[in-house]
């Protein structure tokens, strides 16, 4: 057993707040950049085509050698294609625009400073530690906000989701200050029944798995809003809405990601079983964790059917995907803090 | 995903066979599937709120005790056995007949999916949710037949199963298609879960599991009396158990010295002597918390720990009742513990002891003393005795942790005027009345032992693989169908039309067709002038 190092753990809690200022500021930039959506001009192809029709791009060229080349179809990535001519891109896309959003940029460029400060912090808690920065309550949320901040800023590589970076670093700060004042633990050894390197699997997984449901979280919500609006047929252009996708285009992405983050999540379920397996000598025991763990796990299930049945995809499988996550938070912190179970690590 | 029903429907209403028909219809449709997953989501809350058997049965007996007009009620509703509750059987039982339901039929379709060649080209390409055309100028020596065996080169390059068509005619083409793993992940997935069923319920039936507390010195053999409890599966026989033995040298503990997480503990460490089977050599293991030992498929975990204080009891007529270590129960992390000790052979009256166990005790200023420490600082046991009978003699099984005191009388107590009796280490206390005397000769540790055998899991470890594997083929993979089809313009151009197809919803079509389309403009330009660099390198994905 390496000792416990204080001073270091003191310092991964400065580290923690700075990146929390850090967050701070890329949130307020956030919102600048969507309460101004408002005066960025909106495009024409926007404002008469319904999102179906503007979602569609067409691409002539001339390639070379005299081959030419058309193409027609829903491109959700617009004329970013970046091989041949611009085609007309929709903002019900998730492509990037060649709209100038300088608090956007802002926005990601602080939270990716923020992210560093903060991964800094939680691998000096680590260090600190001599083990894994996942053995109780506060390092469970700390390392969670990493997460969601990491997948956010990955998924930007792929897909304009700017418009969610109020939501996230939003999210992201709540954690932060859960861990520093609802959950302040100095560091310590690990108990004996969390000395395992399932701990290093099983949460890992469950932590990835949770920061992927926060994001689908946040699509779903601003899917509902965005239905409401399309139905009571508000063009998509005004208020801080402007800036969000369709309510197809969000449904689509919360499905992929749903799907990614359902299957770290079925693994997670296999890996606290063979865990349990190894610990208490069965696999499956109805514990009140690993009954809320199975809950949620049903529930993404069934939203991935929902989005197969008819009668039940877009705003009813939202939902699902909705009270998924609320139950993804309630199993982390009310089963935690106030169920008896065997999984009792909390540190509280 | 129901069965498309085939039947004539007969004159007049509805016989039972439609209705039959109809019910199954209903069940296995993918509208109750999600119903009954959002059921079953809802009725596995209840086994969190409330206090279940299967783990805690004293907790139940307790709560059944403060509640006593709803808790029967609850009880009917069997709402302390969910997991094994009528309804809960009910709804996966339900869940897994519909699954059956909707897998099997798809299998069926699924095989002759995946021997099947790709579509005939559709006449219309132009139809496709993504489609697009290439002309190539009319100098070069480009056929139609030789475009489409570039495109079908090209598709077969990218993962798809090709069939060109219609080669002998001026418009051939070529139908591809990929993602055939897709459905067979879909498949795989729902019926491992069938697999994961059954090796759950193999475990139920054949297996078992029993607890055994051992004190350091001691050894347990086994066999179903040398059980303290012992949970056979449904069908198990006791004939099957391992012929194993151990015995447990030494239990090592650590705890947190730091000055932040004082007390903590952080190591548990078993030391035991083990033998395979009578005949076996000894062995040498180490057990620790997530560290079983195996034998043969019988496991031994250890559970739980605590202290053991060594007891001699004399009786009024100064012989020795009773001697030995006597378990103590860890009530919290100090481990502060209840203990009772019995002394059944005690004469001329039997004798009991009920209390609490203190490793280091401090007293505090009302003069109470509580556990400040797991450590054995200054061990302490703080009893109450009673005397007359223990309600040993008639064989019925009582627990050894409790002592019913209904029909005993109390010597002497915490509230009986000259206070109950508090044992330093190697103190001596002579019990009132002349009834006798009880030392406290020392202490050893114990600990507790769950010993398993579950012939379920690795069938539930393959079935749960499998499972996950499905789910990432079934999650991951895109079924895309493109064709391609050239024919030659009046003007001697070589035209090229392409249309792509997904089935079900599929985000990355547009993508797809961008890339094929581009590769096969990259491809041509570069084969009619291999000089003239083309653009970027489109079938890079
Ligand atoms: C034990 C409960 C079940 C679980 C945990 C489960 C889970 C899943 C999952 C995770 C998927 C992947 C979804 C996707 O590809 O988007 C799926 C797909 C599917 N499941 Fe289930 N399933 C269950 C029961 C059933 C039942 C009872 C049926 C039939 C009525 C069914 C029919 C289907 C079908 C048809 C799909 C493909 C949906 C699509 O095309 O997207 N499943 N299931």
């Amino acid at each position: 057993m390496t000792p416990v190092n204080p001073l270091l753990g003191d310092y991964s809690e400065l580290f923690m707040l700075l990146a929390a200022l850090t967050y701070t500021i890329a949130f307020l930039a956030f919102t600048i950049d969507l309460m101004r959506a408002k005066t960025i001009p909106p495009e024409p192809a926007d404002v008469e085509e319904s999102s179906e029709q503007s979602n569609r791009s067409r691409l002539p060229a001339q390639v070379g050698a005299g081959v030419e080349w058309s193409h027609s179809g829903t491109s959700p990535r617009g004329g970013s294609q970046g091989n041949a001519g611009t085609g007309a891109a929709g903002s019900s896309g998730m492509g990037y625009e060649p709209l100038r959003r300088p608090a956007a940029r802002i926005g990601v460029a602080v939270s990716a400073i923020g992210l560093l400060i903060h991964l800094t912090g939680v691998l000096t808690r680590g260090i600190a530690a001599g083990r894994v920065p996942w053995g109780n309550m506060y390092e469970f949320v700390t390392t969670g906000a990493l997460m969601v901040m990491a997948v956010f800023l990955i998924c930007l590589i792929f897909r304009d989701l700017r418009f969610l970076g109020t939501l996230i670093t939003g999210l992201v700060l709540v954690m932060l200050m859960a861990g520093a004042i609802a959950y302040p633990t100095p560091v310590a050894q690990l108990i004996p029944a969390l000395q395992s390197y399932w701990l290093i699997i099983h949460v890992s997984i469950a932590v990835l798995a949770s920061a992927i449901f926060t994001l689908t979280f946040c699509l779903s919500v601003l899917q509902l809003i965005k239905t409401r609006q399309e139905r009571a047929g508000r063009p998509s252009s005004s208020g801080v809405m402007r800036l969000i996708p369709s309510a197809k285009a969000l449904d689509q992405l919360a499905y992929r990601l749903n799907g990614i983050g359902f299957i770290f999540w079925t693994f997670t379920l296999m890996a606290g079983a063979i865990w349990a397996e190894a610990a208490w000598g069965r696999y499956w025991g109805w514990d009140t964790k690993e009954v809320w763990t199975f809950v949620i796990w049903v529930l993404y299930a069934g939203y991935l059917h929902a989005r197969a049945t008819r009668g039940w995809e877009g705003s009813r499988a939202a939902w699902l995907s909705i009270t998924g996550y609320l139950c993804v938070v309630f199993n982390f912190t009310i089963v935690n803090m106030y169920f008896a179970g065997l999984h009792s690590y909390s540190g509280l | 995903m129901a069965p498309d029903s085939q039947t004539e429907t007969q004159p007049g209403s509805l016989n039972a066979t439609e209705m039959l028909q109809w019910a199954w219809r209903q069940l296995t449709s993918m509208r109750t599937a999600v119903q009954l997953l959002l059921l079953l989501a809802v009725a596995a809350v209840p086994g969190s709120l409330f206090p279940q058997r299967r783990a805690n049965p004293a907790v139940v007996t307790q709560y059944l005790e403060d509640n006593p007009d709803i808790g029967p009620w609850m009880d009917r509703f069997q709402l302390f056995d969910v997991y094994s509750s009528a309804w809960f059987s009910a709804i996966y039982l339900l869940l897994f007949i519909s699954l059956i339901g909707c897998v099997i039929p798809r299998a069926g379709v699924y095989w002759k999916h995946m021997r099947a060649r790709p579509p005939r080209t559709p006449r219309r390409l132009s139809r496709m949710p993504e489609h697009g055309t290439l002309s190539l100028p009319a100098q070069t020596a480009m056929t139609p037949a030789s475009a489409v065996e570039d495109a079908s080169g090209l598709l077969r390059r990218r993962g798809y199963r090709v069939q060109v068509q219609d080669e002998d005619t001026d418009t051939p083409s070529v139908a591809a298609e990929r993602g055939y793993l897709k459905e067979a992940g879909n498949l795989l997935f729902h019926v491992s879960l069938i697999g994961v069923l059954i090796s759950v319920a193999v475990g139920g039936l054949f297996g078992y599991r029993g607890q055994k507390l051992i004190i350091e010195g001691e050894s347990f053999t086994n066999t179903e009396i040398s059980y303290d409890f012992f949970f056979p599966g449904t069908n198990y026989d006791t004939d099957w158990l391992a012929p194993f033995s151990l015995t447990l040298n030494d239990f090592d503990v650590s705890f947190d010295r730091s000055e932040t997480n004082y007390g903590n503990p952080v190591d548990f460490t078993a030391a035991m002597t083990t033998r395979e089977n009578p005949e076996a050599a000894d062995r040498i293991e180490t057990l620790r918390v997530n560290e079983p030992i195996g034998f043969g498929g019988t496991n031994v975990y250890l559970i739980g720990n605590g202290y053991a204080p060594m007891i001699t009891v004399r009786d009024g007529n100064g012989n020795i009742a009773l001697q030995g270590p006597v378990p103590a129960l860890p009530q919290d992390p100090t481990y502060n513990s209840s203990i009772v000790i019995k002394a059944p052979d005690a004469q001329p009256d039997q004798l009991g002891f009920v209390g609490f166990f203190l490793p280091t005790a401090v007293v505090d200023d009302n003069g109470v003393a509580f556990g400040s420490d797991p450590d054995p600082f200054n061990p302490q046991l703080n009893l109450n005795s009673y005397y007359g009978d223990l309600g040993l003699d008639d064989g019925t099984p009582v627990n050894v942790y409790q002592l019913d005191t209904t029909s005993l009388t109390q010597l002497n107590g915490r509230n009986t005027p000259d206070g109950g009796i508090t044992l330093g280490a190697y103190q001596t206390y002579d019990l009132p009345e002349g009834k006798g005397s009880i030392t406290f000769d020392g202490l050893k540790r114990y600990v507790a032992l769950d010993i398993v055998y579950d012939p379920g899991k690795t069938g539930a470890l393959i079935s749960t693989s499998l499972a996950l594997t499905g789910l990432i083929l079934t999650l991951t993979i895109s079924r895309r169908r493109v064709w391609v089809r050239a024919s030659t313009h009046d003007d001697g151009r070589t035209l090229i039309e392409y249309g792509l197809l997904a089935r079900g919803k599929d985000q990355g079509l547009s993508k797809e067709a961008l890339s094929i389309g581009a590769a096969l403009a990259a491809q041509w330009s570069n084969t009619l002038h291999p000089a003239n660099q083309p653009q970027q390198e489109g079938s890079k994905q």
